[in-house]
């Protein structure tokens, strides 16, 4: 195993989903303190005392330095990579009262207005984001709407 | 006897339930979306359902990582709205039907779809979010609400074939008790979104159209969708609508449509809409 996330038996399609982190009983393994945190969020002191002193508040939970920059960083993307789970880092932007779609959008490389314009006009298209192949020497094209 | 007389399935954006929660029906973007609903609502509130069981996910609300039931079943009588971290909805707590949900879960374990019993939990926008849709803002939900919660957070979820076949034996365990019930299924989430990474707002209508003509006519063919091609087509999201195929279980083979409503966008998700009636 090269990683803690490498599945031990491999499922046909599972890494080969563009742009997408599937959220799986490793990922919840490495995540799990993340994810912990989050939860924590669910309780109105709780969120008091975070915002307070966001740092000192992480240090409750023994997650690795990379995990807890990336939470301050609120790199969205950053998170997902190390284990965080969407609904779960829901309680975190919720707390900041940032929605789903704002939070989305971070994550694609496109600006919010960018984001919200794909949207509007029917979404990402299918075509296209199918598979990694698809996105292979195609940089631009996981940007397009 | 009780009896399931119908399903209704529809998405259950968070945005949703902050838009009427915020006022903002009328706006634009939403009048629309709440708009669809208004043919639901009168015909909810004609049929009077005495129980609903309400098929939806957990949203890391009342279950942590701690503890991933696939199945569960809510037994409680009554279930506050949970706090997703901007304060729990102001909609009214939902009341159970401990003995008809007991009876259920005795009905199914015994069937073998061995659920996880809770007695103690909040119910998210996953839960709230179709009632809002379907009856607005009473000072309390019309009727009694079994909360069905099914694990899609983490991979993987039940196959489409264990929901759709869970769904039949919800339809005999609601056929086998004694009381005259006019029961109503939902199933809920979906339809096509992705919320996360590079691929974030995928949408894909012509999947969904299928997934929906096939929901009414062909539900086999729906069950036999394999997990990777909801997540490939539909979006890691999309995976909710397994949800629908319990729903659709509990149903007879040869039902009605009812209503049809899609709309893109609700934030990053295709709203989809279906209600069914049983033929018989």
């Amino acid at each position: 195993m090269t990683n803690q996330t490498d599945r031990i038996v491999p499922t046909e399609g599972f890494d080969d989903i563009p742009g997408t982190t599937l959220f799986d009983a490793q990922r919840s393994r490495q995540g799990y303190h993340v994810n912990m945190f989050c939860m924590s969020l669910m309780k109105a002191a709780n969120r008091e005392e975070f915002k307070q002193d966001e740092a000192a508040y992480l240090k409750k939970w023994p997650m690795s330095e990379a995990q807890r920059e990336a939470i301050l960083a609120r790199n969205w993307g950053r998170m997902i990579e190390l284990g965080g789970n969407i609904y779960f880092l829901s309680k975190l932007f919720s707390t900041d009262g940032l929605s789903f779609q704002h939070v989305a959008a971070t994550m694609t490389g496109l600006t919010q207005e960018q984001y919200a314009e794909m949207m509007l006009k029917g979404g990402r298209p299918i075509d296209g984001n199918r598979s990694k192949a698809e996105w292979k020497n195609k940089s631009e094209t996981k940007k397009s709407g | 006897m009780a009896k399931i007389i119908a399903s209704v399935n529809v998405s259950h954006v968070p945005a949703i339930g902050a838009a009427w929660d915020n006022g903002k029906t009328e706006t634009p973007y939403w009048a629309p979306v709440f708009k669809g609903f208004d043919f639901s609502k009168k015909w909810i509130a004609d049929l009077k359902p005495d129980v609903i069981i309400l098929v939806y996910n957990d949203h890391a609300s009342a279950f942590s990582l701690e503890i991933i039931p696939t199945f569960a079943l809510g037994c409680a009588a009554e279930f506050q709205p949970a706090d997703e971290g901007w304060g729990p909805r102001p909609v009214p707590a939902v009341q159970g039907h401990p003995v008809l949900a007991s009876h259920i879960a005795q009905s199914v374990i015994l069937d073998e779809f061995d659920l996880t019993i809770v007695n103690k939990m909040d119910v998210d926008h996953g839960l709230t979010v179709p009632l809002t849709l379907m009856f607005g803002q009473p000072r309390e939900w019309p009727c009694k609400i079994i909360p069905l919660p099914v694990n899609v957070v983490q991979y993987p979820p039940p196959t489409g074939n264990r929901c759709y076949n869970f769904g039949k034996a919800i339809k005999k365990a609601v056929e086998s008790f004694p009381e005259d019930l006019r029961v109503v299924i939902f199933g809920t989430g979906g339809m096509s979104h992705q919320l996360q990474g590079a691929r974030a707002g995928l949408i894909n209508k012509e999947w969904d159209t299928r997934f929906l003509d096939n929901l009414v006519t062909n539900p086999e063919a729906d069950a036999k969708i394999p997990f990777i091609e909801y997540v490939r087509e539909a979006g890691s999201e999309g995976i909710e609508l397994v949800m629908w195929l319990i729903s659709r279980g509990a149903l007879e083979a040869d039902v009605r449509e009812i209503y049809r409503f899609y709309h893109v966008p609700s934030s990053n998700t295709a709203l989809g809409h279906l209600i069914l009636e049983n033929k018989s």
